[in-house]
C-alpha cells in the first residue's frame, strides 16, 4: 500500500485528492480537544466571541494521558468521533479543514465534508502509546480546568491515519 | 478464621493497575496478533499491525497502552472464614486507585455537574461472600468508547433465545467501528436487571480461547462468535474477518415472565488481572 505524506495546515487541493482508504502520514500542527472542549467552544461561539480560530485547521478528537517520564505527551489515541457529530457541520461550514478521530460519522457530517472539501481521518483506536511517539510539541491553548479535555495544539511528525471519509463522501466504512 | 489486612488487597490492586494499564492481557494480545496474521484486507491489516505494535511498544516502554485508562472495576470474592483487618475495604481500594492513577488519565466525574473527581475514584466495587478462607480479586480498567456501546434488553419469554441471539449480534453491528474492534463480548443471560448486567461485565474476565464449562453455553458462544465475525465489520470498522476475539456468557436463573439479556462490549485491549490473597500471601494468576 502506498503511503502519502501531508503537512498541516493542509493545502485544500491536496485534501481533495485524497480517497477513502488512503494511508497518510501527517506532520505539522493540529488542535486537540473532545467533548467538553467542543461544548465550551460552542458556548463562546454563541456568545459571539469564539475562544479559538480554527479556519484552515485540523481538530483531533483526543484527551491524552499525562506525559510519563521523558515524554512530550502521554498516550494519545483517538476517541469516538460520533459524539462530536452535532458540532461538526457548523465547524466545516466555517472553515475547518479536517478532523481526526475514530468511527463512523452521521450523514449530516458527510454532507458537510462534501460541501466544504473537508476530510475525516481515522486514527487507530487504542494505539495511544505508539501515537505518543509522533508528538514533538504541545501548546496549552485554553480551558486548562478541563484537564485532559482542555484545548491544546500539538505538533506531530509522521502521524499514521487512514482517510475514513473523503471530500466526495467516499467512506472506508461502506462495503 | 484467617486474618487478611485490607492493605494487602489495596497493594495488590495498586500493583495490578500499574501493570495492566501498560500490558494487555496476554491471551488478548495473542488473539490480536493472530487476527493480524489472518487478515486479508490491506487497510484492516495495516490497522491491526499498528494495534499489535502498540501493544508491544506499551509493554516494553511501560506506557499506558491506551490514553483511556478507564474506570476501575473490581470484583472481590471474600471467603466466609476471612476476617478483614485494617482500614475500611472500599476506602482502601479507592486509596489504591488514587495512588495508581497519579500518572494515568483521570476520566471519572460527577454525572450531574460533570466535575472531575481528579483522581479517577471511585472504583466500581462488587463484593460477594464465598466459601473458604481467601480473598480473590479481579480487576479491570474499562474504557468507555466500548462501554457506551453496551446494551441491556428485558425480553418476553415468547421472544426466547432466538431473539436474544439476534439482539446480541445486532448490538455489535450497531456499535460498528466505535468500540475499537475487534471487540470482546460479555453476555449476561437471566437473573434480574442488575444481575444480568453484572454477569455481562464479569464474563469479560474470561481468557480468549477458554471454553465455557457449560457445554450448552459453550456452543452458544461459538455460534455467536461466528455470526458476529460474519458481520464483516473488522478491526477499526475497516472491514475484515475479525470483528470479535471472543464471546463469553454467564447465566443465572430468571423469572417466568422474562429473559434479561445484557451485552457488555470491550475493546481489543483487555486490561484485566486476577490475584488471590490467602494466609500464604498474594498469588497472581
Amino acid at each position: 500500500m502506498s503511503e502519502i505524506r501531508l503537512n498541516m495546515p493542509f493545502d485544500k487541493e491536496e485534501l481533495r485528492r485524497l480517497r477513502a482508504g488512503d494511508n497518510v502520514l501527517l506532520s505539522g500542527e493540529m488542535f486537540v480537544f473532545r467533548d467538553a472542549g467542543h461544548k465550551r467552544l460552542f458556548a463562546s461561539i454563541e456568545a459571539g466571541k469564539p475562544d479559538i480560530d480554527y479556519v484552515g485547521e485540523t481538530v483531533y478528537f483526543m484527551g491524552p494521558c499525562p506525559a510519563q517520564k521523558g515524554q512530550i505527551m502521554g498516550s494519545c489515541g483517538p476517541t469516538t468521533s460520533c459524539r462530536m457529530d452535532k458540532y461538526t457541520p457548523f465547524m466545516f461550514d466555517h472553515g475547518l479543514a479536517a478532523q481526526i478521530g475514530k468511527g463512523k460519522r452521521s450523514p449530516e457530517c458527510v454532507e458537510a465534508f462534501k460541501r466544504n472539501g473537508g476530510v475525516y481521518f481515522a486514527a487507530i483506536g487504542g494505539a495511544g502509546a505508539l501515537y505518543s511517539k509522533c508528538v514533538t510539541a504541545v501548546k496549552e491553548i485554553c480551558y486548562p480546568d478541563l484537564g485532559t479535555e482542555a484545548i491544546r495544539k500539538i505538533t506531530v511528525k509522521d502521524f499514521p491515519v487512514v482517510v475514513a471519509i473523503d471530500s466526495c463522501g467516499g467512506s472506508v466504512y461502506e462495503e | 478464621m484467617t486474618e487478611i489486612d485490607v492493605n494487602l488487597i489495596a497493594e495488590g490492586i495498586k500493583n495490578a493497575i500499574d501493570k495492566i494499564s501498560c500490558e494487555v492481557e496476554p491471551s488478548c494480545a495473542a488473539a490480536l496478533c493472530a487476527a493480524r496474521d489472518a487478515e486479508k484486507n490491506p487497510t484492516t491489516r495495516f490497522a491491526l499491525d499498528v494495534m499489535c505494535k502498540n501493544v508491544e511498544y506499551a509493554c516494553e516502554q511501560h506506557l499506558p497502552v491506551c490514553q483511556d485508562t478507564g474506570m476501575v472495576v473490581v470484583f472481590l470474592k471474600i471467603g466466609q472464614d476471612v476476617k478483614l483487618t485494617g482500614d475500611f475495604l472500599d476506602d482502601a481500594v479507592n486509596g489504591a486507585v488514587r495512588e495508581a492513577f497519579a500518572p494515568l488519565r483521570k476520566s471519572v466525574l460527577d454525572p450531574v455537574s460533570r466535575v472531575n473527581t481528579k483522581d479517577n475514584t471511585p472504583a466500581v466495587i462488587h463484593t460477594s461472600i464465598v466459601k473458604g478462607d481467601a480473598v480473590q480479586a479481579e480487576i479491570m480498567l474499562k474504557g468507555f468508547g466500548s462501554e457506551n456501546m453496551s446494551q441491556l434488553y428485558m425480553l418476553n419469554p415468547a421472544q426466547g433465545l432466538e431473539t436474544a441471539k439476534e439482539l446480541i449480534v445486532q448490538t455489535v453491528a450497531s456499535a460498528a467501528s466505535n468500540p475499537c474492534p475487534p471487540v470482546i463480548i460479555g453476555v449476561g443471560l437471566g437473573g434480574t436487571f442488575e444481575k444480568c448486567a453484572e454477569m455481562s461485565k464479569h464474563a469479560l474476565f474470561r481468557r480468549i480461547g477458554s471454553a465455557n464449562p457449560d457445554p450448552v453455553l459453550d456452543a452458544l458462544e461459538k455460534e455467536l462468535l461466528g455470526k458476529i465475525n460474519a458481520l464483516g465489520i473488522g478491526a477499526q470498522g475497516f472491514g475484515g474477518a475479525t470483528t470479535a476475539l471472543g464471546v463469553f456468557i454467564e447465566s443465572y436463573p430468571t423469572h417466568i415472565s422474562s429473559l434479561p439479556v445484557a451485552v457488555n462490549v470491550l475493546c481489543h485491549c483487555s486490561r484485566a488481572a486476577k490475584f488471590t490473597i490467602s494466609e500464604g500471601g498474594v498469588s497472581y494468576e
